[in-house]
């Protein structure tokens, strides 16, 4: 009899491992995912061409896509952090998206108007509030956290519940934004008008594009830097790796939690007030961006900032592409079958440390 | 009281004698029966004797309640008994909806043809599109289920919200599948006829007569008996599957997956099916929609209504437990509907603090319900009626709590 039952608990840790083995079931290398994925943008590409669009929109479609790509990636760098540190999927970080572009519409409207900086078509009251609303998103996710997520955590709850107590929290958000500016879609500066700059192969960029990829690579830039040469960079990929023994090892899991809630609430922040720049400032923009953030990062793969960069100028890319042949309404559409293209072959994403 | 207000009452008793059985449960038949009866009779009168005024306002509330409930006890057979952290409830609601409304309209003609366009219309019979819109959105639920269902809970949440988002998208955008972002407008309701002027056809002279003080815009009691049938169909089928050996293993696959494959479970396919029971469920929940509705869009199916508070309301309600769901249900949709009652009576003094405040204090609510979800994660998640970890009521000697 001991015996029996002897067997049956050496044979559960088998089969657990059994289980969790189902994700890497079918798996592919990641060279392969990125060649499939590569194959797929140029047969978007063809397509496109096929159906009458010249080369040079099509190029036209594909640097604007890159140039998505670096907002989709402000956003998904911070839910990346945020899902490899915290293991939860944080469906509010959307809303952090949202909520930097309208604290930075609130300081636009407040400062005096000064000249447009160069070609762009905004002035420094647009950097002075992106700077206030890289701050105040960052209080409020530390709020959530401190009021929410901490709590939650202490209780040991499972992952659903994190991620169910997520998206009450973006309805929160959202209700909250709707309630403070209202329904209407906004522009920071409407009527002012912003020329496409003419360049080689008849390429028309305007000028903010370029500001916003420009500083989506800094950004980003920056954030490789930290998370991989400084003290709190280095305790938060432990802690995405392995939380109790990043503690063991006297990393302060708390304080790392923290600084991962700030950076990634003040990228999101940043990117969220690009978006508005691009397009134009409406309450459910971090809803919509919250499919291809979510593509994204799952693409990269969880925990991966790098992987989240290349995510996000693959579905940037895509969504721009199939829009020469497709109702671009479909966007989300596309980054959504990319990612489950993704998650059939390589469920832990192309940049996955192991 | 007059003849209008018996029948009135009439048309309530039989949901209150449904609320009485399913109050009484723990009852035996012979007291529960006798006890229901006299708990409807007393409610359905005594409203309607008493607070006549409010009685258009209540069966409207129940109505939308009852929907609520079905969908909360789709979720319920997702999430509460197998453990998939749904966040697409929206799309199956929507695919159960235009389902039901492509079924039972008939295609537009004439001059309504050049607004109005439809893939298909086959003007059936409402029991018919219910059957078509269940089993329609438990393909969509079994596609969705084949590629996702195997990986992790997360990725499920993601892919289901996404999927929903698609869904909203393909009704929004495709003018030829059910008319696109203009509403399809309409939609015939089951047994309207009672409360015409004309009577039924089929039902003898006698019969008619005797509804025949029912005026079209009484057509509301009508249609609640036939929510709160529904209702009680779904839930003494899901309640007998969850009692079922399948149902047991289900909440062990649940629990304890590697031990619920260890005995032999096929852990898979059970996955698969209690998410396409859920679906099937929430698409029935769509089929009592579009019909109340009479006109839907897609703006009907956005993820706050179709998917946010279901989500709240069975975490209330108390997941794992049919009881709960519904009783999570009314009591959300009566938070849901009473926060925009109060904000509509302070509307003037609103005004005058800001004169945008008083349009915008619906929004209010999101918040609210939002800030209420958490509050229930963090302080009850097991819900109002907790689940009952128990494994048969036939089994002796086993202590219930």
């Amino acid at each position: 009899m001991v015996d029996s039952r002897q067997a049956v608990t050496d044979a559960v840790p088998d089969l657990a491992a059994a289980v969790e083995a189902r994700d890497e079931e079918g798996m592919r290398s990641s060279r392969f995912v990125g060649a499939v994925l590569l194959l797929v943008l140029i047969a978007m590409w063809v397509a496109g061409w096929l159906s009458g669009t010249s080369a040079e929109q099509m190029l036209s479609l594909t640097v604007w896509g890159v140039m998505l790509g670096g907002i989709i990636a402000l956003g998904g760098i911070g839910l990346t952090l945020c899902y490899g540190v915290l293991k939860f999927p944080n469906f509010a970080h959307g809303e952090f998206l949202t909520l930097g572009a309208y604290v930075t519409y609130g300081v636009v409207l407040v400062l005096p108007q000064s000249n447009p900086i160069w070609r762009f078509s905004f002035g420094w009251e647009l950097i002075a509030g992106l700077l206030v609303s890289a701050v105040v998103t960052a209080i409020v996710a530390i709020i959530l956290d401190h009021f929410l997520y901490r709590p939650l955590r202490k209780h040991m709850s499972p992952l659903v519940l994190l991620a169910m107590a997520s998206l009450g929290m973006e309805f929160l958000l959202r209700g909250a934004v709707y309630l403070i500016w209202g329904s209407d879609f906004h522009f920071y500066y409407s009527g002012r008008s912003n020329p496409a700059l003419q360049l080689p192969f008849g390429l028309r960029i305007q000028a903010d594009q370029f500001f916003v990829f420009a500083l989506a690579v800094i950004l980003v830039a920056t954030m490789y830097w930290m998370l991989t040469r400084t003290r709190i960079g280095k305790a938060m990929r432990a802690s995405a790796d392995n939380p109790d023994l990043a503690q063991v090892r006297g990393i302060n899991t708390e304080q790392v939690i923290a600084w991962t809630w700030i950076i990634g609430a003040a990228m999101a922040a940043v990117g969220g007030a690009m978006y508005g720049l691009a397009s134009q400032l409406r309450p459910d923009m971090g809803f919509v961006l919250l499919l291809p953030l979510f593509a994204a990062v799952i693409m990269g793969g969880i925990g991966s900032a790098w992987g989240a960069l290349v995510g996000s100028v693959i579905i940037g890319v895509a969504m721009q592409l199939t829009s020469a042949f497709m109702n671009p309404a479909y966007g989300p559409a596309v980054a959504f079958v990319l990612m489950v293209l993704v998650l059939l072959m390589r469920p832990q994403g192309l940049f996955v440390q192991r | 009281m007059d003849s209008a207000h018996v029948l009135k009452a009439c048309f309530l008793l039989i949901p209150a004698i449904l609320l009485g059985v399913l109050v009484f449960s723990s009852w035996r038949w012979r007291a529960r029966l006798p006890a229901a009866v006299v708990l409807g009779l007393v409610l359905a009168f005594g409203i309607s004797a008493w607070v006549p005024g409010i009685m258009d306002y209540l069966v409207s509330f129940c109505i939308m309640a009852t929907i609520y409930a079905v969908l909360s006890l789709g979720l319920n057979a997702q999430w509460g008994y197998n453990g998939h952290l749904d966040f697409g409830i929206a799309g199956f609601f929507a695919v159960g909806a235009f389902t039901m409304a492509l079924f039972v309209t008939a295609p537009p003609s004439g001059l309504m043809a050049a607004y109005a366009q439809q893939w298909f219309g086959l003007n059936t019979p409402f029991l018919i599109g219910m059957a078509a819109a269940g089993i329609m959105s438990g393909v969509v639920g079994y596609l969705i289920a084949q590629p996702i269902l195997h990986l992790r809970t997360d990725f499920l949440a993601i892919a289901t919200l996404g999927i929903a988002e698609i869904i909203r998208l393909i009704f929004q955008n495709e003018r030829w599948l059910a008319n696109g972002p203009q509403p399809l407008s309409g939609i015939p309701q089951p047994l309207s006829c009672l409360s015409d002027s004309s009577g039924c056809s089929w039902l003898p002279a006698g019969v008619n007569h005797l509804f025949s003080t029912l005026q079209p815009r009484d057509y509301g009691y009508v249609y609640l008996v036939v929510v709160t049938v529904t209702l009680a169909v779904v839930y003494v089928v899901l309640e007998a599957l969850v009692r079922s050996p399948w149902g047991r293993a289900l909440r062990a696959v649940r629990d304890e997956e590697a031990s619920a494959a260890m005995s032999g479970k096929p852990v898979k396919s059970l996955r698969v099916q209690s998410f396409v029971l859920g679906a099937v469920i929430i698409g029935v929940a769509g089929a009592l929609y579009a019909p109340y509705m009479v006109t839907i869009d897609y703006s009907h199916f956005k993820p706050l209504f179709a998917t946010f508070l279901v989500w709240v309301m069975l975490m209330l309600g108390g997941s794992g437990n049919n009881k709960g769901a519904i009783l999570g249900a009314f009591v959300i949709w009566a938070v849901w509907s009473g926060t925009g009652f109060v904000t509509d009576m302070l509307a003037t003094e609103l005004q005058g603090i800001a004169p945008d405040l008083a349009s915008r204090m619906s929004f209010l609510r999101w918040a609210f319900v939002g800030l209420l979800l958490a509050g229930i994660v963090l302080y009850r998640p097991q819900g109002i009626l907790p689940e009952k970890k128990r494994v048969s009521r036939f089994l002796k000697g086993v202590p219930e709590d």
